[in-house]
């Protein structure tokens, strides 16, 4: 078998806030072009990992690679590599949707050149041309969905972070969400992604479940349902998380 | 004014509309829960459900059509429909600096009770947070938070329950665990109005609506939404799902053709046998190993995006 590139590789991560341990000494690998399911209970430390592998919080003790840059030295070449989207803030809503692409453009580092062919491509493949020039608090949700991933995805980051980036949305735009995340994939970018869907749980490639700050489970979808016994992703995250001891943060 | 006890209805919505400038959040919306009825408000983000809860709960005025909640009317009443409802908004919005007992203590002053008095009514959820009591609310994970709010919600012991996406952002077991309570609330004779966008949801209520863009598309029992899908449905796998999608999608027999977690789900045109062995051979002569295929009772996402379409 072809040997695959790690993107992501994490020993021993840990975070501790005073006496809690939010993250405690977690380690996996993610692989290049790989669809990477980070679930976990609400509290379990899925958010305070995420945050060390974007290079946006210290961790207490551990290592980790991110795009083949340590987090604690080089945060900002880690910065540079990865895209980010969150549920909660990802556009400027106040901005119009061609301005959005042109900072975000601007922010991520490409010429003027390259803005201006990139966001006439995503203009017409995302089909916003009647709406570029509006505020992007006008659009639907799930267009704002979409149009947030394809800017976090503009510099071509070798991964990006996507943090339930389809709650609320409605079921058709939220599988032509997952397209766009296949597409993404073929071009060889790898995907890190929470969910609280569990049907978007099998959409991944590989599956790690977190629970009290641990991985308690790391395997592809199919592998957890058989080794667990379980009908359905909704069944593995039930008998996982039931155990969890930690109910607040 | 309406004879509170002789309307076998909890809330009355007729024909409400509500514009913000040009977008139409509600547009001509009826509805009726009866008592003691745990009826769900089912949509994604936009479908006009918190515009909805905001003029059942007094706190904003229709454009258009009219609205009873517990034989009262929503504007005339407003001050007597505060005292009986519990409304839960979609965000939170407990006192963050608060404890989670000085909250609780506070929404039972404002409408001049205690604690203790309706004690009975919030034990079996208080007692999982009462743990924290003296941990300040903003300090809660996503779970509890939602625990703490339903009870202060419910601390007056009001007739009619408002519960505005109670379960989003929030995971799988505390779901689980929420909708649990609801149940166990409506075993009290509360009714009970919820939204969710998560579809999987819809099943535990006893009725449910399903709203998309300010519109209403049905109004059914769960059970009834699923035996009114007309079409009949299959669930297709094979070993390599990405390219399936594909291929299916070329084909003119396949009439939708959907992602459900770990299967596909699809409708064809026309006489769905004879469709079904052309697409099985189609699947074969491109190279998709281990097919799976059968037909399948439709869930209610499946329902939706039949009726969004």
């Amino acid at each position: 078998m072809k040997e695959k590139k790690v993107v992501i590789d994490v020993e021993g991560l840990t975070k501790c806030f005073g006496a809690f341990k939010a993250v405690d000494n977690i380690s996996f690998e993610v692989f290049q072009g790989e669809i990477f399911g980070f679930l976990g209970a609400n509290g379990a430390g899925k958010t305070t990992a995420m945050r060390m592998l974007c290079g946006l919080s210290l961790p207490t003790s551990g290592k980790a690679r991110v795009a083949g840059f340590d987090i604690y030295k080089q945060s900002e070449q880690v910065k540079r590599n990865i895209g980010y989207m969150s549920q909660k803030f990802s556009l400027y809503e106040d901005l119009t949707v061609m301005e959005n692409i042109r900072l975000f453009g601007g922010i991520y580092g490409l010429s003027h050149k390259q803005i201006k062919e990139k966001s006439s491509e995503l203009i017409e493949t995302l089909d916003l041309i009647e709406v570029s020039k509006k505020l992007v608090a006008a659009l639907p949700l799930g267009w704002k969905q979409k149009l947030a991933f394809s800017i976090a995805i503009l510099h071509k980051p070798q991964i990006v972070f996507l943090d339930e980036p389809t709650g609320g949305v409605d079921p058709i735009t939220r599988r032509q969400f997952w397209k766009l995340i296949y597409k993404a994939t073929s071009e060889s970018i790898t995907v890190f992604v929470t969910t609280h869907y569990m049907d978007e749980a099998e959409y991944c490639d590989r599956i790690s479940m977190m629970v009290d700050g641990r991985i308690k489970a790391l395997d592809s979808p199919q592998n957890l349902k058989m080794h667990f016994s379980a009908s359905s992703m909704d069944d593995v995250f039930l008998r996982l998380a039931r155990k969890a001891q930690r109910q607040a943060e | 004014m309406i004879e509170n006890d002789k309307t076998p209805w909890d809330i009355n919505c007729r024909c409400v509309s509500k514009r913000y400038g040009s977008v139409q959040a509600l547009s001509s919306v009826s509805f009726s829960v009866r008592k003691g009825e745990l009826f769900g408000l089912i949509g994604p983000d936009g479908a006009g459900k918190t515009t909805l809860f905001r003029i059942l709960s007094t706190l904003m005025l229709a454009d258009e059509g009219s609205a009873e909640v517990n034989g009262l009317h929503v504007v005339k009443d407003y001050v007597e429909i505060r005292k009986r409802i519990g409304y839960m908004p979609g965000r939170f919005s407990l006192y963050q600096d608060l404890s989670v007992e000085e909250n609780l203590n506070f929404f039972a002053a404002l409408f001049a009770t205690t604690v203790e008095e309706n004690y009975d009514l919030i034990r079996d959820i208080y007692v999982q947070i009462e743990p924290f009591r003296k941990r300040r609310a903003g300090k809660l994970s996503g779970g509890m938070k939602q625990k703490l709010a339903l009870c202060c919600a419910l601390i007056h012991r009001p007739v009619v329950l408002l519960l505005d996406e109670p379960t989003t952002g929030v995971d799988v077991v505390s779901r689980r665990e929420f909708w649990d309570m609801l149940k166990r609330l409506k075993e009290q004779n509360i009714s009970i109005l919820v939204s969710t966008p998560y579809m999987d949801e819809a099943r535990l209520c006893d009725r449910i609506a399903l709203m998309q863009s300010g519109r209403i598309l049905s109004v059914e029992t769960p059970q009834h939404i699923i035996e009114k899908y007309s079409d009949k449905l299959y669930a297709l796998r094979t070993a390599d799902m990405a390219r399936l999608i594909c291929d299916v999608q070329q084909m003119d027999c396949v009439e939708s053709c959907f992602a459900f977690g770990e299967y596909l789900h699809l409708t064809f045109s026309d006489d769905d046998q004879a469709a079904c062995l052309v697409l099985l051979d189609y699947l074969k002569k491109k190279g998709h190993q281990d097919v799976v295929c059968h037909p399948i009772v439709p869930s209610i996402e499946d329902c939706f995006i039949k009726l969004m379409r």
